[in-house]
């Protein structure tokens, strides 16, 4: 039984260097890779995230441990997915039509590529005709809307009512965030879900695709 | 025109309400001239903006527009800057934009002939260059739809011509989140005033042609991302406050190619433009809490010459709808500052508003008279964009130090890791040359240089 301590630990300092030598060493002594992701990378990414909401860690710090993080997953990869091991979920993220405000977007989609969801980014202005394509291609289960404006935030119910048109809306978790957006018109515009922040919208996708499977 | 000099001997002479050189504008208003006035701003409740709502949308700013002015009247104010902030369709569908300039300018005409109120028309324009990834800033398409949108405003009865301006986001957005001082130097040093001047000279060319005023910019989508991000926790304040003060330099090339303000409302390195150019500036603070959250609430009303709510949706509150009641607000904080100036009792006023909040966060400390005086000193010795900015930086560090150094400001030891790191950086990546070749390979793909002329 390997110490995954050390591997942890070069994710929370961001270590890229020692975290690429690490998750090598670990496989060349014969540990799995979904063990090496588990008990590893993903827990040691966990403790970055926990030090970011105790206000210890600043998102630049959180941003260098998910570089190391990713260096250790670029080298999994091609196990992982020989033995079909699949991500938490698959989120497409993107802002809606008319709207280019993509900071906080970015955020919650850092937030859960930290948690171990796979993130596909539609990017900003993007219209619900895109939307319904790009989670057709890429399979998503969840779809993250943001919208900063009020004259923008109709498209979010749009881009609903897209999914509905195309019949492919129970295919999909839609779960919606931005300033002005609330719980109340997430429920009104038949969102499966509102989240004020980025952790919240972690919190959120989890529970969204626990309970659709 | 480059500023070599300051507009004041010392911060001690910068004064809210008065100006070095008042603009006059719109139906007979003079700006800066002795009075601190209103700067109303509003916006749309939740609604579909497009060409078939153009009739409900014209409803709303006909309600808001009226509500405002009526206020105006009945509680006798002096004068008053409305804004028209385009929400992104309206620069895009040019002629929406300019209806609704035309509509409300229409009222604003009626209300100086019924009642004698002295107005003028702000529109901003939005800055729609970026929709494309990485955008192209000077040959995509937005880029004349824009300058159309400027002139057909002007025509239809805007009297202040202003932008939030973008060049350079696209790198600063990035190196925000990561804290990174080259992306920061190459987004707001090199980047963002190539930008500037490029944008302003053809804003400056449409304002003389239509006889109408350049007003300014502001540095919102650098300093105030920075500013939000840091009150979510996400990055150090430290990093926020000299990301303003750097921004301030890409901020006064406006005035370098002829605006003669007021400054935009959001832009908090406002007091910095107004100690090197003697413009008058517009402000937001206590009064804009309705838009955002910040911590400079009545500081940022020392040195202005006009007081603005930001913006707020037409919504319905108790009192009214949401614009008149901002309006009924900004009008009793200009009425105390204006009731000080007449009884020379202002620089009582200003220092109590600078005390208040001065030290209870870096944000505040860095836009008081003082620092901005200092910062805009450190500006204006300097020759070229990209050294000013790297100098207002440097300069905003020794203030924050010299603030903790005698314990006025306390910062936490995570924050100060971010000073210290900033400190050795700046002296570190002291030419443009070192800037490009530290951050290319990180942020290349974000810009197309030959967009900003590199
Ligand atoms: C920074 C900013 C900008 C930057 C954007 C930079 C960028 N790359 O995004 C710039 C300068 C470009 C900009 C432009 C404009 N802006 Co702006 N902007 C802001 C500001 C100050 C902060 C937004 C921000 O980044 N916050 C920080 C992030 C971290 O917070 P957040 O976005 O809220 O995200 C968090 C949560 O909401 C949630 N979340 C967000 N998305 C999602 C998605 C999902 C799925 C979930 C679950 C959760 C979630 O989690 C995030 C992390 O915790 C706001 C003020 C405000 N009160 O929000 C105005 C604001 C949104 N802008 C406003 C306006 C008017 C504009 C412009 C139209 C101005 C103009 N005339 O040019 C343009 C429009 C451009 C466009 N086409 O969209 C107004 C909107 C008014 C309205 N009608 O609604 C605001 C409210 C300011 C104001 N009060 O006037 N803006």
């Amino acid at each position: 039984m390997t110490n995954y301590n050390e591997l942890q630990e070069c994710i929370i300092k961001g270590n890229r260097i020692k975290a690429r030598e690490l998750t090598q060493e670990c496989l060349d002594n014969g540990n799995p890779a979904k063990e090496i992701l588990d008990e590893g990378l993903i827990p040691g990414m966990a403790v970055v995230g926990k030090k970011f909401q105790d206000g210890e860690y600043f998102i630049p710090e959180m941003l260098v441990s998910a570089r190391a993080l990713n260096i250790g997953l670029g080298i999994l990869k091609p196990l992982l997915e020989a033995s079909d091991v699949k991500p938490v979920a698959k989120v497409l993220v993107g802002t809606v039509k008319g709207d280019i405000h993509d900071i906080g977007k970015n955020l919650v989609a850092i937030m859960l590529r930290g948690s171990g969801f796979e993130i596909i980014d539609a990017g900003v202005d993007v219209s619900p005709e895109k939307f319904v394509q790009m989670a057709k291609e890429s399979g998503a289960d969840i779809l993250g809307l943001s919208a900063l404006l009020t004259t923008t935030m109709t498209a979010m119910k749009d881009t609903v009512d897209a999914f509905q048109a195309d019949g492919s809306r129970d295919k999909i978790k839609i779960m919606i965030g931005g300033a002005p957006v609330t719980t109340d018109y997430a429920e009104k515009i038949g969102a499966d879900g509102y989240a004020p922040n980025a952790a919240i919208a972690v919190e959120m996708a989890k529970t969204l695709v626990g309970g659709s499977r | 025109m480059n500023f070599n000099s300051l507009a004041y001997d010392t911060s001690d002479e910068m004064m809210f309400g008065k100006a070095l050189h008042p603009v006059r504008c719109g139906f007979d208003l003079v700006l800066g001239d002795g009075l601190v006035l209103p700067e109303i701003n509003f916006t749309l409740p939740v609604m579909q903006v497009d060409n078939s709502n153009i009739k409900a949308i014209l409803k709303q700013y006909m309600e808001m527009v009226s509500g405002v002015l009526q206020r105006l009247v009945i509680l006798q104010v002096p004068g008053a800057v409305i804004e028209f902030e385009h929400a992104p369709q309206m620069t895009e569908n040019v002629d929406m934009g300019a209806r609704i300039t035309a509509q409300t300018r229409k009222l604003m005409e009626n209300y100086y002939h019924d009642h004698g109120l002295k107005t003028a028309l702000r529109a901003t324009i939005c800055d729609i260059r970026e929709k494309e990834r990485p955008p192209k800033m000077r040959t995509g398409r937005a880029v004349g739809q824009m300058f159309e949108s400027f002139k057909l405003n002007a025509q239809r009865g805007a009297d202040l011509l202003s932008i939030e301006s973008t060049g350079g986001k696209e790198v600063s957005d990035r190196a925000l989140m990561e804290a990174n001082l080259p992306g920061l130097l190459l987004a707001l040093g090199i980047l963002a005033p190539r930008d500037m001047h490029f944008l302003w000279k053809k804003i400056h060319n449409i304002a003389q042609q239509e006889n109408v005023v350049a007003a300014g910019d502001s540095a919102c989508a650098f300093a105030n991302t920075a500013m939000v991000l840091a009150d979510q926790k996400y990055i150090p304040n430290v990093v926020a406050a000299v990301v303003r003060a750097m921004s301030a330099v890409r901020s006064l090339v406006a005035f370098e190619e002829g605006a003669i303000g007021p400054s935009k409302d959001c832009a908090y390195e406002g007091p910095v433009i107004k100690a090197i150019t003697g413009f008058p500036i517009s402000m937001e603070g206590k009064s804009a809490a309705c838009a955002h959250f910040s911590h400079m609430g009545n500081i940022a009303m020392a040195v202005t010459d006009l007081w603005s709510n930001e913006s707020v949706q037409n919504v319905k509150l108790l009192s009214g709808f949401a614009p008149e009641v901002f309006t009924e607000l900004l009008t009793y904080d200009c009425r105390l500052l204006n009731e000080a100036l007449a009884g020379g009792e202002e620089d009582v006023i200003k220092r109590l508003l600078v005390t208040s909040d001065e030290n209870k966060s870096v944000h505040a400390l860095i836009i008081s008279p003082d620092s901005s005086y200092d910062i805009a000193r450190t500006i204006v010795k300097e020759k070229s964009d990209f050294e000013r900015t790297r100098r207002a930086g440097m300069a905003a560090c020794n203030i924050i130090r010299a603030a903790v150094r005698d314990k006025r400001l306390s910062l936490p030891e995570k924050e100060m890791v971010y000073l210290d790191r900033f400190q050795n950086e700046f002296e570190k990546y002291a030419t443009e040359e070192h800037v490009l070749e530290a951050a290319l390979p990180d942020y290349a793909e974000l810009v197309i240089l030959s967009e900003y002329g590199l």
